[in-house]
């Protein structure tokens, strides 16, 4: 038995002329779950459907649960599970009927697809909606029950593909919820997400995707601590202020704040979250300074991409979801 | 949380294999089948078109219609919509297949080890039955309007025979184009198909067209079809005497083969390469 689920040495993948893989290579360890974070177009979906022997790759090779997926796709079609960037749930049928079929189709019998149908319905908080058309299902409940079906057969390998996008903060908690017990009962977990927030709150280790390869592989804490930690985000009343209120940053934080004049803002990464910022605030107010919003937030995809490319990575991806403002 | 289930081997053997695959057919076929009884007004939607039309054509057109060699103009229409009904649908496997293909369906399936004979197995075998409704509802609307067999039980189950092996070559047709298609490219399908149901001996004998669209309309597979049920119901025809004309019957046969034997493989095979 390997001690490794996912094994992918330079994977290619080509379209027409664009490269949406170049030299893909990941080791994901059994029993943890793993984040692909990038931005849209990185070649996180190419990589998830040519791991779970959706699409053939034009070069390289790929080992998922101990199989090639080039060479021996049912074996490997048997280890794992995929949730795919949209729930595949059928919203005509009840949410036990979808699972009983999925069950059946897995060929457990019509007992125990029936018995399986209700551990899953349990498991995913779901029991009271059992009865329940899909089509009258929340988005957080389609995903959970599209989890339910990825999971009847509990896989070696899960593969989800962005399986929080396009859910409400709510919502989107329930579905965290729901992976980190897939992972607790034993499945690796394959995830892709656009959030850093997202990828640190659930992952074990994190591979940075861009321009179809990995560019960073490590733990959420040391990938965070490359980019320096929190920052923290000034909004002033008045222009004229800047200049001053970026020493008095660059003096608590001990780097260089960046500052968008037409905006009168001012980022600085911290350190030591809460003193710097409570130095902060009492210089500026020593000063006369006004403020008008502070926001102690995580760093966002942008500033990683930009810590470990040197060039911000598409813009407008990145996770403003991860704030958190202090006040 | 209870013990997992085991994980059920793999198939070993041919026949456990081939067990598998009519299993898996059928688990997808319910579930199929399910939507009609769940969808009433998708189903009341199916069935209207054609009564609508039975009517439009009956009465409407019908009414200005001289049958060639005389004879009953609804006696010679019902053949044809009963043809034309079994044509459109090929928008029902278009529409099913390329929703599921849009809506990532196709993928989980394609990610699970089961045969994907058998989902296309899944597939044919629901629209078969759901046109087996649909041609019984239509029958039974002809009777209403005064359409009947005068040969027998026997030949006129050899026509209905004839309508439904248009109707499953037609099921390769669909996967193919369905396959290739975003479901509203699919839904708008019905715009190039009513023409060709058209351009055939449907509603209106081929001898009053010109000479080009008549050798389109002799040769359609549709109007081979339609001819061999007029024979093969007692209903009038449009007497003919092209080769196409004469021969009807074995061209209601032989186009649906020809068919199935070209589109079944290359269904088969667009399937296999949504992997590049």
């Amino acid at each position: 038995m390997t001690s490794f689920a996912v094994v992918a040495e330079g994977l290619r993948k080509r379209y027409g002329d664009a490269d949406a893989l170049d030299g893909f290579d990941l080791t994901v360890p059994e029993g943890t779950v793993y984040g692909l974070l990038g931005p849209n177009g990185a070649g996180k979906t190419t990589a998830v459907r040519i791991l779970t022997t959706l699409l053939r790759p034009d070069a390289g090779r790929a080992v998922v649960a101990g199989f090639d997926v080039v060479a021996q796709p049912d074996r490997v079609r048997h280890a794992i599970g995929l949730a795919g960037q949209q729930p595949t749930v059928d919203e005509i049928l009840t949410g036990r009927e979808n699972l009983e079929m999925w069950g059946r189709l897995r060929h457990l019998g019509a007992t125990a697809a029936h018995r399986r149908a209700g551990e899953l319905l349990e498991r995913f908080g779901l029991a009271e909606a059992a009865g329940k058309r899909v089509r009258h299902y929340s988005g957080g409940m389609r995903r959970r029950l599209d989890l339910a079906a990825a999971f009847v057969l509990a896989p070696r390998v899960l593969f989800l593909d962005e399986p929080t996008t396009g859910l409400d903060p709510r919502n989107r908690n329930e579905v965290w919820q729901a992976i980190r017990g897939l992972a607790e009962a034993g499945s690796t977990v394959l995830m892709t997400t656009q959030y850093l927030f997202e990828a640190d709150r659930l992952a074990h280790r994190i591979a940075v995707v861009d321009t179809g390869r990995v560019i960073a592989e490590d733990t959420p804490e040391r990938l965070k601590s490359t980019v320096g930690g929190d920052h923290v985000d000034l909004v002033l009343r008045y222009a004229a202020d800047l200049a001053e209120a970026a020493r008095v940053l660059a003096g608590a934080a001990g780097a260089e704040p960046v500052a968008d004049h037409d905006t009168r803002r001012l980022t600085v990464p911290v350190r030591d979250r809460i003193g710097a910022l409570t130095r902060i605030m009492r210089e500026l107010q020593e000063r006369g300074v006004e403020v008008e919003d502070v926001t102690l937030r995580r760093p966002t995809l942008d500033e990683v991409f930009l810590s470990i490319t040197g060039t911000a990575g598409v813009p407008g991806v990145t996770g403003v979801a991860g704030e958190r403002t202090v006040a | 949380m209870t013990a997992l289930p085991l994980t059920p081997a793999l198939p070993r053997t041919h026949r456990e294999r081939l067990r598998w695959t009519l299993t898996d057919g059928w688990t997808i076929a319910r579930s199929n089948l399910v939507h009609w009884t769940r969808n009433p007004a998708a189903v009341l939607n199916a069935l209207l078109y054609p009564i609508v039309m039975v009517l439009l054509f009956g009465y409407v057109f019908g009414s200005a219609m001289n049958v060639a060699g005389g004879g009953d103009y609804r006696e010679f229409l019902m053949p044809g919509m009963y043809a034309q009904s079994m044509t459109m649908g090929v928008m029902t496997t278009m529409i099913i297949i390329a929703t599921s293909s849009a809506r990532g369906v196709t993928d989980r399936f394609r990610s699970m080890p089961i045969s994907q004979a058998a989902v296309v197995l899944g597939r044919s075998f629901a629209d078969m039955v759901n046109s087996v409704l649909e041609l019984a509802v239509l029958l039974a609307c002809g009777l209403v309007v005064g359409w009947g067999w005068h040969r027998g039980a026997g030949a006129a189950l050899a026509a209905v025979g004839l309508l439904l092996l248009l109707r499953f070559a037609l099921i390769w047709v669909g996967i193919y184009v369905g396959l290739a298609l975003t479901p509203e490219s699919a839904s708008a399908a019905w715009m190039p198909l009513l023409p060709i149901t058209m351009l055939a001996n449907t509603f209106v004998s081929p001898a009053l067209m010109p000479g080009w669209m008549r050798v389109i309309a002799e040769w359609n597979p549709l109007s081979a079809t339609v001819a061999a049920c007029r024979e093969l119901f007692g209903n009038p025809g449009w007497g003919g005497d092209s080769w196409a004309a004469q021969h009807a019957l074995w061209l209601a046969i032989g186009w649906p083969v020809l068919i199935t034997l070209v589109f079944l493989p290359l269904s088969a095979r667009r399937y296999r390469r949504l992997n590049r």
